[in-house]
C-alpha cells in the first residue's frame, strides 16, 4: 500500500510524477536489493557519475528538442523552441518540424485540456550551442491518446527524433507511442530526471522572480512575504515532490541521493476526496473552495479539547487533535459547508506531508526542505501551511523552499537527457 | 496544526460522537443486570477509579477477598500420640488482596452507579479517580449517586501506568496480530525489562509516547490523522454514523477501486525503486478522475488503509528516529478490531521491513483505569507486588467481539471482566535462564497446533467429572459443597468452551494454562486443595517406607546405586493423580505400590536417555549447589526424591528444594514438604545433617500450577540460588519438565525427568506409556560464569 506518489491539479488534471526512486539502473548493490521497497534505504547507494560531453555539434541531437514527463494525472512537457534559426536552416527545416513548431509556440492552449504555463516560459536560453526559448506545457494524462493521434498526423516519427520520457506513463504507454503513433521512447528515471532538472532550472535562472523563494516569518501570518532564495550550495537537501502522491528524496549531490520514503496521501488524494465531499472536479476549483472555507469547522483542535493549550504537553489550543474529527458528531456534519469540507481537506493533507518531511528530515539530519510538485500549484495556502509547520514545529530549525516550476523539472530531466546523455 | 491528537482527544471526541447512540440506548437502563456476578467483592471495596471513554466505561475497585485455604500443620509431640498421622490438615480463610476492572457500555453507568452505592459497605472511601474524555460529562452523576468526590488524573498518565501494569504482571500481555497464519495472535513472552517502548495511541488523533521508565514518559509527536479521521471522513463519504459499522464496511470493500496504485500509472511495477504495482501510489487519486460513485464499502476500506499506513509510516519514523524497537498500538481504533490490527500490522511491516513489529495489549481497554486506580492507591503501593490474573474471574480477549457477535455489541448487556489477585511474594526470573528475554515456558503452543489443542481441550473436559468428584470428596463435612463443586463444574467447563473458540483469550494456550485456570476455577469455589487428604495419607504411607528404601540403596555398589536412584524419581513420579492413566489406577489398585511402579517404567534406553553422560558426571566433582524443582507428594518426594537429595548431600552439594507456594493437584506444597523434610531428618542423619548446617533448603517457588514458569520464580528462591552459587537445576515431573522447560536452556548443567503418564502425548514423542524421559544438559562453554554473575 501506500505512498509514492502522484498529484493532479487543475481542471484537466494534470499530474505529477512520483513515485520515487532511488538509485539508478545501474548494478548497483542496494538498488537491487529485493527488500527495497520504500522507504529508507541507506544512503550511500547510488551514484553514478554521468559525465557530459561538451563536443557539441557532433552529437546534438536533431531537433524538435522535447522532455516529456508522463505521471498518474499530468503529463507535462517542456519544448525547447530555437530562436537562433538561419536562414539556411529554414529553407532546410522540414515542414512537418515547422508546423509543430509553429502550432506549439502560437498558441497558450492546446484542446480542451493542454495548456502552456507562459509566465514559466523562459527566454534566451542558451542549450549545446543553441539559444531559444523553454516552454512548459501540461495536459491530462488521460488524454494522452489524442496527444498520439496529433503526434500521428503530424507525422511526428519522419523527424527522426528520440523522445525522452519519463514518469511512470513513459513505461505504461510505451506501447502506444509504439502502436499509436510509431514513436519509439527513451525511457529515464523519474527521480533521477526530477534532480537533475531542479539543478538545472534552478542554476540557468537569473533573470525575473528567482527560481527558489521562501516565507519570511511563516509564523506570524501579518508578516508573511515571499522573498527570494538563492540555492548556491544546495547540499544536502531533502526533496519533498507533491503528485499525486509524494516521494521524499535525501539528495547530497546531482548523483547521489535516496528515496527516503513516501506517501499516498498526496495532491490525488487532496483532489480525490475533494470530488468525492464536495462534488468539485478540478484541482481549480477545489482550490477555490478551500480558500474560501474553515476547517476549524471539521477538525477538533486542541482547544475544543482542553478549552486551550495542552500545557502537559505542550500541545497549542490552535493545533489540529483529530483532523475531521469534529464530523462524527452528527449535528456538526450538518453544520459545515463545502468550502470547509475542502479546506479540512487541504489542510490535513498538507499537515500530514509536513509531519512526515519533518520527521525524515529529523532523521536524516537535514535542515533544509525543497517542495515541488504540481500540488503546489497556485496553491500559496498549502506553502504557507508548510512553510509554517516545518519552521514551528522544528523551532525554526527547518526551512521550507519552493521553486517557481513546480511540476516541470522532471520533463526537464528528460530533456537534458536527450542533449547530455548521462 | 497536524500532530496533535491525544487520547485525551479521543475519548471526548469518541464521546461527543457517540452520543446519539448512546441516548438510544436509554431503555436498556432498564434490563436487570446480573451485578452479583459483575461487581464482585463490594463489602470491601475501596479505592474506586473510574475511566470513561466514548462507548465503554471501565470500573476499578481495590477488594479483599475471603477464601479459604488449605494449610498443614504439625501435630505437636504431646498430641501425636492421639493419632498415627503426621500432620493435620485444616482450611482456614485468609485475606487477599484482589483489583477489580469492569468493563460495560455507558448506557449502563447509571444502574452500575446504583449497584455500586447499594452494596457498597466499605464507608472510608471519600473520593472516586476519574480519566477519559467522558469523566468530565459523568462528574456530576457519579458525585451524585457514589457520594464520593471524582478527582480528575490525566488521561495519558494514567494510560502509561495501566501500561506499565499489566506489562510487568501479566504474562503473554503483548501479542503480534498476523491475520493468515494458523493463530491470529502470537503472545509475546514478558521482557525482563520493559522499557523503553512507544506507545501509540490511536484514540480520535493520535499520540506517540516514548516510556523510559515507571516515572518517566514524554509525548515525542502525534498525528491528527486518527480514528477521528476515520470515523468523521468515513461518516461524510458513506453516511454511515457508526464507527463499528464503518470497520464492517472497510471489511468488506475494495480500495483498489478508488487508490490509484503504482501500476495504475506504470501499468505495472515501479522497478527501480522495488516498488510492486499493488502499492498505493495515491489513497482516493482515481476519485477525481471518475464520473460515477464508489461503493461504501470501497471507499471506507480506501480511508482505512489511507490512515492505518498514515499511522504506520508515522509510528516507524519516531521509532527509528528514537532508536526504539518495542511499538504497542492501542486507542479505541485498535480496540478488539481485527480489522484495523491487521492494517497497522500491514503498515509497520512494510515500512520497517520487519525490523519492529506492532505490538498490541489483551487488556488495552482497561489502561486507563488500572492507571487511574494505581494512582489513587499510591500509599497502597501496589507496585511493589507481584499481580497474577485470575483466569477464573477474567473474561479474555475478545470476549465481547464487535466483529465476532456484531448483534451482541449493538446492544449488550456484556460486562468483560479482569481481576487480579495479589501474590504473597514478588515474582522474578530464575537467574540461570540461558536468555530471560527468549525463555518460552511452554514446549506446544495449543493456538498453533490444532491436533494438540482439539486432545488436550477434550482430556480437560473428560477429567472434570473426576475433578468435582475429588472435590468433594475433599470436603465431606460441609453440606454446601455440592452446590459449589457443580458451579466450579460450570465455570470451568464453560472456560474450556471459551477456549474451543477463542484460544487465545487468555494469552498463549497451553496445557500450563488449561491446569492453572483449573486450578483459579477451583479456588474461585473454595476447593482451595481437593487433594489434600490423599496427598495426607500418601505421605503417611510413604514415610513408614522411607528407611527401608535408604537401607536398600546402602546395600548396593556406588554405580549400582546411583542408577537406583534415578529410577527411584522416576518410579516415585509415576504416582501422579493429574494424569488420567495413573489415577485410574490408583482408583482401582489402592495397592499399587512403588515396586509395582518400578515395574511400569520403561527399560532403557529410555525414550531420552542421557543417563550414561549423567553418570560419567557424577564420577566428577560434586556440584556446588543443586536446584530441585519438585513434584508430587507422596512416594515421588519421600521415597524417590528424598533418597536422592540425600546422595546428593552425601557427595558434598548443596541442596535446594523448591515446591509449590499453593496446592495444585498432589504435587508437594512448601508448607508439606517442611513437615516432612522434618520427619526424615528424625530419622535420617544425613538429611538431618543437611538441615541443621544449612546445605538443605526449603523454598517456596512462588507458584501454585502443575507446571513451572521460570521467569515467574519467588524472589527469595532467586536469591538463594544466586547466594549458592548454584550449578544444578533438576526438574522432575509431566508438568514442569514437558510440558513445560522442555526445551529451556539453563546457563549451567540440567536435568530434566519424567515420566510420561499420557498416552497421546507418548505417542506424539514417539513413544508409549511410562516412557522415562532424562534429559541431562550441560550448557555450550561459556555461559557458566554468567550465570554466576549477579544481574
Amino acid at each position: 500500500m501506500a505512498f509514492k506518489g502522484h498529484q493532479r491539479e487543475d481542471e484537466n488534471i494534470d499530474e505529477e510524477l512520483t513515485p520515487t526512486k532511488q538509485p539508478r539502473n545501474e548494478p548497483d548493490n542496494e538498488a537491487a536489493a529485493p527488500a527495497g521497497r520504500d522507504a529508507s534505504e541507506r544512503r550511500s547507494s547510488n551514484s553514478t557519475p554521468r559525465h557530459r560531453s561538451d563536443s557539441v555539434k557532433k552529437t546534438r541531437p536533431p531537433f524538435p528538442w522535447f522532455g516529456m514527463d508522463i505521471g498518474g494525472t499530468l503529463v507535462k512537457l517542456v519544448y525547447f523552441e530555437p530562436k537562433d534559426i538561419t536562414a539556411e536552416e529554414e529553407q532546410e527545416e522540414v515542414e512537418n518540424l515547422k508546423s509543430i513548431r509553429r502550432y506549439l509556440t502560437s498558441n497558450t492552449a492546446y484542446g480542451k485540456t493542454g495548456i502552456r504555463d507562459v509566465h514559466l516560459e523562459l527566454q534566451d536560453l542558451t542549450l549545446c550551442g543553441r539559444t531559444g526559448n523553454l516552454h512548459f506545457i501540461r495536459f491530462p494524462t488521460h488524454d494522452l491518446p489524442a496527444f498520439l493521434q496529433m503526434g500521428r498526423n503530424k507525422h511526428f516519427s519522419s523527424l527522426h527524433t528520440t523522445l525522452c520520457a519519463t514518469g511512470g506513463g513513459a513505461y505504461k504507454f510505451e506501447s502506444d507511442f509504439r502502436t499509436m503513433a510509431d514513436l519509439q521512447l527513451h525511457k529515464l528515471d523519474e527521480l533521477d530526471c526530477l534532480i537533475r532538472g531542479v539543478l538545472y532550472i534552478d542554476s540557468v535562472v537569473s533573470s525575473g522572480p528567482s527560481e527558489c523563494y521562501y516565507f519570511e516569518n511563516p509564523t506570524d501570518p501579518d508578516r508573511c512575504i515571499q522573498k527570494p532564495y538563492t540555492l548556491e550550495n544546495p547540499y544536502p537537501l531533502l526533496l519533498v515532490n507533491i503528485g499525486s502522491g509524494v516521494s521524499i528524496l535525501a539528495v547530497y549531490s546531482e548523483t547521489n541521493y535516496k528515496r527516503v520514503t513516501g506517501t499516498s496521501l498526496g495532491g490525488g488524494t487532496f483532489l480525490g476526496l475533494c470530488c468525492l465531499l464536495t462534488g468539485c472536479s478540478t484541482f481549480e476549483e477545489a482550490l477555490e473552495m478551500a480558500s474560501q472555507g474553515e476547517s476549524t469547522r471539521v477538525d477538533k483542535l486542541v482547544r475544543d479539547i482542553y478549552g486551550g493549550n495542552y500545557e502537559r504537553f505542550g500541545l497549542p489550543g490552535w493545533a489540529v487533535a483529530s483532523s475531521f474529527g469534529n464530523m462524527m458528531s452528527k449535528d456538526k456534519r450538518e453544520s459545515v459547508s463545502k468550502e470547509d469540507l475542502a479546506r479540512a481537506t487541504l489542510v490535513t493533507i498538507t499537515n500530514n506531508i509536513g509531519s512526515i518531511t519533518r520527521m525524515c528530515a529529523l532523521n536524516e539530519n537535514i535542515e533544509r526542505v525543497v517542495f515541488v510538485g504540481n500540488f503546489l500549484r497556485v496553491n500559496t495556502l498549502s506553502m504557507k501551511l508548510l512553510a509554517y509547520a516545518m519552521d514551528y514545529w522544528s523551532k525554526g530549525q527547518l526551512k521550507a523552499l519552493f521553486l517557481q516550476h513546480e511540476g516541470y523539472f522532471g520533463a526537464v530531466g528528460a530533456l537534458l537527457e536527450l542533449l547530455h546523455p548521462a | 496544526l497536524f500532530w496533535s491528537g491525544s487520547t485525551v482527544a479521543a475519548t471526548m471526541a469518541e464521546w461527543s460522537g457517540l452520543h446519539s447512540s448512546t441516548s438510544r440506548h436509554t431503555m436498556d437502563k432498564s434490563i436487570t443486570l446480573p451485578p452479583d456476578e459483575i461487581f464482585r467483592n463490594l463489602e470491601n471495596a475501596k479505592r474506586f477509579a473510574i475511566d470513561i471513554g466514548g462507548s465503554l466505561t471501565k470500573l476499578a475497585y481495590y477488594s479483599t477477598v475471603q477464601h479459604k485455604v488449605a494449610k498443614v500443620r504439625s501435630f505437636d509431640h504431646a498430641t501425636k500420640a492421639t493419632s498415627d498421622e503426621l500432620y493435620e490438615i485444616s482450611v482456614q480463610e485468609e485475606v487477599t488482596a484482589r483489583l477489580h476492572f469492569i468493563k460495560f457500555e455507558n448506557a449502563y453507568i447509571e444502574t452500575c452507579l446504583d449497584f455500586v452505592r447499594d452494596h457498597l459497605v466499605n464507608t472510608d472511601t471519600k473520593v472516586i479517580k476519574a480519566t477519559g474524555g467522558g469523566a468530565h460529562k459523568f462528574k456530576e452523576l457519579i458525585e451524585r449517586k457514589l457520594g464520593l468526590r471524582v478527582d480528575k488524573e490525566d488521561e495519558m498518565t494514567c494510560l502509561i501506568k495501566g501500561c506499565n501494569f499489566v506489562l510487568r504482571n501479566i504474562p503473554h500481555e503483548a501479542f503480534v496480530y498476523a491475520k493468515h497464519a494458523d493463530s491470529e495472535f502470537r503472545f509475546q513472552t514478558t521482557q525482563p525489562d520493559i522499557f523503553p517502548y512507544l506507545l501509540v495511541n490511536i484514540g480520535s488523533g493520535v499520540s506517540i509516547v516514548k516510556v523510559e521508565s515507571e516515572d518517566k514518559f514524554e509525548r515525542i509527536g502525534g498525528s491528527s490523522i486518527g480514528g477521528g479521521t476515520f470515523w468523521g471522513l468515513g461518516a461524510l463519504l458513506t453516511k454511515t454514523k457508526r464507527f463499528d459499522e464503518l470497520l464492517q464496511l472497510a471489511s468488506k470493500g475494495q480500495h483498489t477501486s478508488v487508490d490509484m496504485l503504482v501500476k495504475d500509472i506504470y501499468g505495472g511495477s515501479y522497478g527501480s525503486l522495488g516498488l510492486t504495482g499493488d502499492l498505493i501510489a495515491s489513497s482516493f487519486g482515481k476519485s477525481a478522475t471518475a464520473d460515477k460513485g464508489f461503493p461504501k464499502e470501497d471507499m471506507a476500506k480506501s480511508l482505512l488503509h489511507m490512515i492505518s499506513n498514515d499511522i504506520g509510516q508515522l509510528a516507524c519514523l519516531y521509532a527509528k528516529l528514537h532508536n526504539l524497537s518495542r511499538v504497542y498500538f492501542g486507542g479505541f481504533f485498535i480496540r478488539g478490531h481485527p480489522v484495523t490490527m491487521h492494517t497497522i500490522t500491514y503498515s509497520i511491516n512494510f515500512f520497517t521491513k520487519g525490523e519492529v513489529q506492532a505490538l498490541f495489549l489483551r487488556h488495552e481497554g482497561y489502561l486507563g483505569a488500572i492507571g487511574a486506580f494505581l494512582k489513587g492507591a499510591e500509599e497502597d503501593n501496589p507496585n511493589q507486588y507481584s499481580w497474577g490474573e485470575n483466569y477464573a474471574g477474567s473474561s479474555g480477549l475478545m470476549s465481547v467481539s464487535p466483529d465476532m457477535n456484531p448483534m451482541q455489541r449493538a446492544r449488550s448487556g456484556t460486562f468483560d471482566m479482569l481481576e487480579m489477585d495479589r501474590l504473597e511474594r514478588k515474582l522474578v526470573n530464575l537467574p540461570l535462564l540461558q536468555d530471560a528475554s527468549s525463555y518460552i515456558p511452554d514446549t506446544v503452543d495449543l493456538a498453533e497446533d490444532a491436533l494438540a489443542r482439539e486432545y488436550w481441550l477434550y482430556c480437560f473436559e473428560e477429567a472434570l467429572d473426576g475433578v468435582v468428584k475429588r472435590a468433594l470428596a475433599s470436603q465431606p463435612d460441609m453440606p454446601e459443597a455440592a452446590e459449589r463443586a457443580e458451579k466450579f463444574r460450570q465455570k470451568y467447563r464453560h472456560k474450556l468452551q471459551t477456549l474451543r473458540h477463542q484460544p487465545f483469550a487468555y494469552g498463549s494456550l497451553t496445557v500450563r494454562s488449561l491446569l492453572d485456570t483449573r486450578e483459579h476455577c477451583l479456588n474461585e469455589f473454595n476447593f482451595p486443595d481437593p487433594y489434600s487428604k490423599i496427598k495426607q495419607r500418601e505421605n503417611d504411607m510413604a514415610l513408614k517406607y522411607y528407611q527401608k528404601v535408604v537401607k536398600s540403596l546402602e546395600e548396593l555398589s556406588w554405580e549400582e546405586r546411583q542408577f537406583a536412584l534415578i529410577r527411584g524419581v522416576l518410579a516415585g513420579n509415576v504416582f501422579d493423580w493429574g494424569a488420567k492413566a495413573v489415577s485410574d489406577v490408583l482408583e482401582s489398585e489402592p495397592e499399587f505400590g512403588f515396586e509395582q511402579a518400578k515395574r511400569k517404567l520403561e527399560e532403557r534406553p529410555w525414550l531420552v536417555d542421557s543417563y550414561d553422560q549423567w553418570f560419567e558426571r557424577l564420577k566428577g566433582p560434586p556440584h556446588k549447589c543443586a536446584l530441585f524443582f519438585v513434584d508430587n507428594s507422596g512416594l515421588d518426594i519421600i521415597l524417590g526424591v528424598m533418597p536422592f537429595v540425600r546422595e546428593l548431600l552425601s557427595r558434598g552439594t548443596e541442596v535446594v528444594l523448591a515446591s509449590n507456594s499453593a496446592p495444585a493437584l498432589n504435587d508437594v506444597t512448601n508448607g508439606e514438604l517442611q513437615i516432612l523434610t522434618e520427619s526424615i531428618a528424625a530419622m535420617d542423619p544425613v538429611i538431618q545433617a543437611g538441615l541443621r548446617e544449612d546445605r538443605l533448603t526449603l523454598v517456596q517457588s512462588g507458584s501454585s500450577s502443575p507446571c513451572l514458569d521460570l521467569s515467574r520464580l519467588d524472589k527469595v528462591l532467586a536469591m538463594v540460588v544466586r547466594e549458592r552459587k548454584t550449578d544444578l537445576v533438576i526438574i522432575e515431573g509431566m508438568g514442569r519438565a514437558i510440558h513445560t522447560n522442555y526445551y529451556a536452556m539453563l546457563s549451567c548443567e540440567s536435568l530434566k525427568m519424567a515420566v510420561i503418564k499420557n498416552s497421546w502425548l507418548a505417542d506424539r514423542l514417539g513413544g508409549k506409556l511410562f516412557s522415562v524421559v532424562f534429559k541431562y544438559e550441560v550448557p555450550a562453554a561459556g555461559h557458566d560464569s554468567e550465570a554466576l554473575t549477579p544481574p
